[in-house]
């Protein structure tokens, strides 16, 4: 293996030693349940990287997804549970969960919409427009919720988050196959290449004649779309919705791509890399429970790991440059 | 006198060797010339020099001591200073505060002293004729006045030795003239100045001692007198090289371009600055004129970046037609080379490949690598392209070879219109011949070339007509058989 090769795989040589101190330190790590468990609780995190990573790759940031994955699941289970009255035609339309699920992913498609016109017609900075997204969508999630959470959400919306499939947790199928759609779309589409030539060199690509704003708009909507999708594995888990559900998941989902090796100044990086950053973090806050480590610790140590990903890649940029 | 000698100098970047036991010395109170194509070293042996690059092998001699420099700034303070070809200006600051950043001087209460940094610059901005105040920001100067700003920062150290790596590269010739009576001047002051530039006639003007680089090794040296420039290009290259003017004899009559009463709006005298010319099929027309003539914002009002506010009337193929955007006009058939190619014509961090292929992304697809590769691959060999292969990653290749694969891209779109902007800017001289042939190869084949280009040389080599701006208006088409370095300046500064 060549030095190249070594810099590209050194995030999963680090998941690597991780899970073998891990499991040295724990005999439950390694146990299959275990496993799974872990694979589960990060699926709604992938979900979120995965279009994070293509934000980031255009140099751009989505710090709404968060709270867009809180007013998608709140509003589209509340149209499950109670429907919806329109006085003026005296009719009262009941939602099937299917019809409530699209309602959830149409709803984030178009705070993602909203996010990328704001940033392509006003030239706004991303981080600003989603910021003001972030309270948005989080008032808005207050505002039908009436601030209080929903439970019960039934037999059926509860399979999507707890069933199995082939005995595998079917949340870990979702965000298998949408990695497996990101990496498709990031490495062998025209649409992912351009991606990365805008992050690259925004004015370049501009002059070569790549569609901008197009690019902008389609990724912030896909960032919408997932933390949508996000939204209804978490909620289906759980088997409710908390207002105050997915808070500071934008900061988990910018470590997983930051962890992963993907530059925050665009251009450089990957969905693999993405995927074992997510799993690095998941594999850690499982590890940190069943070690006992009290969650103040945790905290500090996720941090920890995060400047030491991003001190690692920068060392390795400067010596290769 | 500041006397400056390398020993045996080696340094490597991965398996190649950019400097290979690298002997030499610069005569001290002179200015010696640096030549050598890009890849020969010099922008290494720069970078080393100026403690920017702290890994290597080998002895720096200054004044006779053994020193090392672990930073820039342990350089400058021996009393070197550097102009890099890169600009390192902060462009959200002022250029009096670019100038004393890091040594801003300070009132007796410990507070920044405007007043004095701000007379202190205007000296430099009059002295260098940058045309700015004081306070006027770096992002608001043109890259000529931005390079001005980098020499006053050096003369401002009080270097005993000043670097100047290709510092004309981005000057119209009047500020070239500007910058030479500046150097002129150092050098009366006893000051050792080390020239890099591609420009042979500018070597010949300032210099006195010349110093030739090929493949990290010393080739040459000795007195600029004692040698002409077809020796120094010999030993360059190692082979005969010569650019022969154009021969007249362009007799296209069918109009590609035709231009009616484009008006840039650059200077407030309005009425006279509508801009009239027309391309024929497979005619090079050369656009000479000085810094801040509108000769890139011509080309960018063509390919729908710039949209002028005056109506004007633009007949491609004798259809009318007026761009929105870079891509409506590629999709009509017009391709632009741009005049930084880093900032604006390569994705630096992605391969040749996927550099070329840049615009073929807006059509929805699954990418055809092979394709992709197969096509790069065939213009590496077309355009001589060095590279080791198609999956290399622009960032490591030279100057000249960065240029090819964004002329590749243009060319990648089969082009009935091909607009150039400054093609052979900070490209040494062997790819800068290299372009030329492949420029006029292309127009052989029928391409329309608008050819923006600060040099005359080059314009005379390639042009089947020039026309020359100044301050946004055109002041004369000239056929190549009557251009002369005369009269396409004194059209230039025709105002």
């Amino acid at each position: 293996m060549n030095i190249e090769n070594l810099k590209k795989s050194q995030s999963l040589i680090a998941l690597l030693v991780l899970c073998i101190i891990i499991s040295v330190l724990s005999d439950k790590f390694l146990q299959a349940n275990n496993l799974f468990n872990v694979l589960r609780q990060i699926s709604v995190n992938i979900c979120i990287s995965l279009a994070m990573t293509l934000v980031v790759l255009m140099a751009g940031i989505d710090l709404s997804v968060g709270s867009v994955l809180a007013f998608t699941a709140m509003a589209s289970v509340s149209l499950f549970q109670t429907g919806i009255d329109l006085p003026m035609f005296d009719v009262h339309i009941h939602f099937t969960l299917f019809g409530a699920i699209v309602i959830a992913l149409l709803l984030g498609l178009l705070c993602g919409f909203l996010n990328g016109y704001l940033i392509t017609v006003f030239s706004l900075p991303p981080f600003v427009v989603t910021l003001a997204m972030l309270t948005i969508a989080r008032g808005g999630t207050y505002l039908v919720s009436d601030g209080k959470p929903l439970n019960n959400l039934g037999e059926a919306y509860g399979l999507i988050g707890s069933s199995w499939f082939l005995g595998i947790p079917t949340p870990v199928w979702v965000s298998a196959v949408l990695v497996g759609m990101f990496i498709f779309l990031s490495k062998y589409t025209t649409f992912g290449r351009a991606i990365y030539a805008i992050g690259g060199n925004e004015k370049a690509s501009f002059l070569s004649g790549i569609n901008i704003t197009f690019h902008k708009r389609i990724v912030y909507m896909l960032s919408g779309l997932m933390a949508a999708i996000g939204g209804v594995i978490l909620s289906s888990r759980l088997n409710s919705v908390q207002p105050n559900a997915g808070t500071n998941y934008e900061l988990d989902a910018i470590a997983a791509v930051v962890i992963g090796g993907t530059s925050l100044s665009g251009g450089v990086g990957s969905i693999k890399g993405t995927v074992i950053g997510a799993i690095i973090i998941g594999v850690l806050n499982n590890g940190l429970v069943l070690l006992n480590v009290s969650p103040f610790w945790q905290q500090v140590v996720k941090g920890l790991v995060i400047l030491l990903a991003v001190i690692i890649d920068q060392k390795s940029k400067k010596k290769y440059a | 006198m500041a006397s400056l000698r390398v020993e045996n100098l080696s340094k490597s970047f991965g398996g190649i060797k950019a400097l290979d036991n690298l002997n030499l010395s610069f005569l001290p109170g002179k200015v010696n010339a640096i030549l050598g194509e890009n890849g020969a070293g010099k922008s290494t042996l720069l970078k080393i020099l100026s403690g920017v690059y702290t890994e290597y092998a080998g002895k720096i001699y200054l004044n006779n001591s053994p020193v090392s420099f672990s930073s820039p700034r342990e350089a400058q303070s021996a009393g070197i200073a550097i102009i890099h070809q890169e600009l390192n200006l902060i462009p959200h600051l002022s250029i009096s505060e670019n100038l004393f950043l890091g040594k801003e001087l300070k009132t007796n209460w410990g507070i920044l002293d405007n007043t004095s940094m701000d007379t202190i610059t205007q000296t430099y901005i009059s002295k260098l004729n940058i045309e700015a105040k004081a306070n006027t920001l770096i992002k608001d100067l043109r890259i000529g006045q931005q390079q001005l700003v980098e020499i006053a920062k050096a003369l401002l150290s009080n270097a005993d030795i000043i670097f100047m790596d290709e510092p004309s590269s981005a000057l119209s010739d009047k500020e070239i003239h500007n910058l030479h009576t500046i150097i002129k001047d150092l050098s009366s002051q006893q000051k050792t100045i080390v020239y890099i530039s591609h420009k042979m006639d500018e070597l010949f003007a300032i210099s006195e001692y010349y110093l030739v680089l090929r493949d990290g090794c010393m080739v040459g040296e000795g007195l600029i007198k004692a040698t002409d420039s077809d020796k120094l290009i010999n030993l360059m290259v190692g082979r005969d090289l010569k650019i022969s003017p154009k021969k007249a004899g362009f007799k296209g009559k069918e109009n590609i371009l035709q231009m009616q009463d484009l008006d840039l709006a650059l200077s407030a005298k309005s009425n006279s600055n509508k801009i009239n010319f027309d391309l024929k099929k497979g005619e090079i027309l050369g656009v000479f004129g000085l810094m801040g003539a509108g000769r890139t914002e011509l080309l960018l009002s063509i390919f729908g970046v710039n949209k002028p506010s005056r109506p004007f009337k633009m007949l491609l193929n004798g259809n009318e037609c007026q761009f929105k955007s870079p891509i409506q006009a590629l999709e009509a058939g017009i391709a632009l080379l741009s005049e930084d190619r880093k900032t604006e014509g390569l994705s630096l961090d992605m391969s040749i490949a996927e550099n070329i292929s840049m615009s073929s992304l807006n059509s929805l697809a699954v990418i055809n690598a092979k394709e992709d590769i197969n096509i790069a691959n065939k213009y590496i060999s077309d355009l001589g392209i060095k590279a080791n292969s198609a999956a290399q990653k622009v960032n490591t290749l030279s100057g000249g070879n960065q240029q090819k694969v964004v002329l590749s891209r243009c060319l990648s779109l089969a082009p009935k219109l091909l607009l150039l902007d400054e093609p052979t800017r900070g490209v040494d001289i062997k790819s800068k011949s290299e372009i030329y042939e492949i420029i006029n190869a292309l127009a052989a084949e029928g391409l329309s070339i608008l050819m923006v280009s600060s040099e005359i040389q080059e314009l005379l080599a390639v042009a089947d007509r020039i026309m020359v701006m100044a301050e946004g208006k055109v002041t004369a088409i000239i056929p190549i058989e009557e251009a002369n370095q005369e009269n396409l300046l004194k059209h230039a500064l025709a105002v």
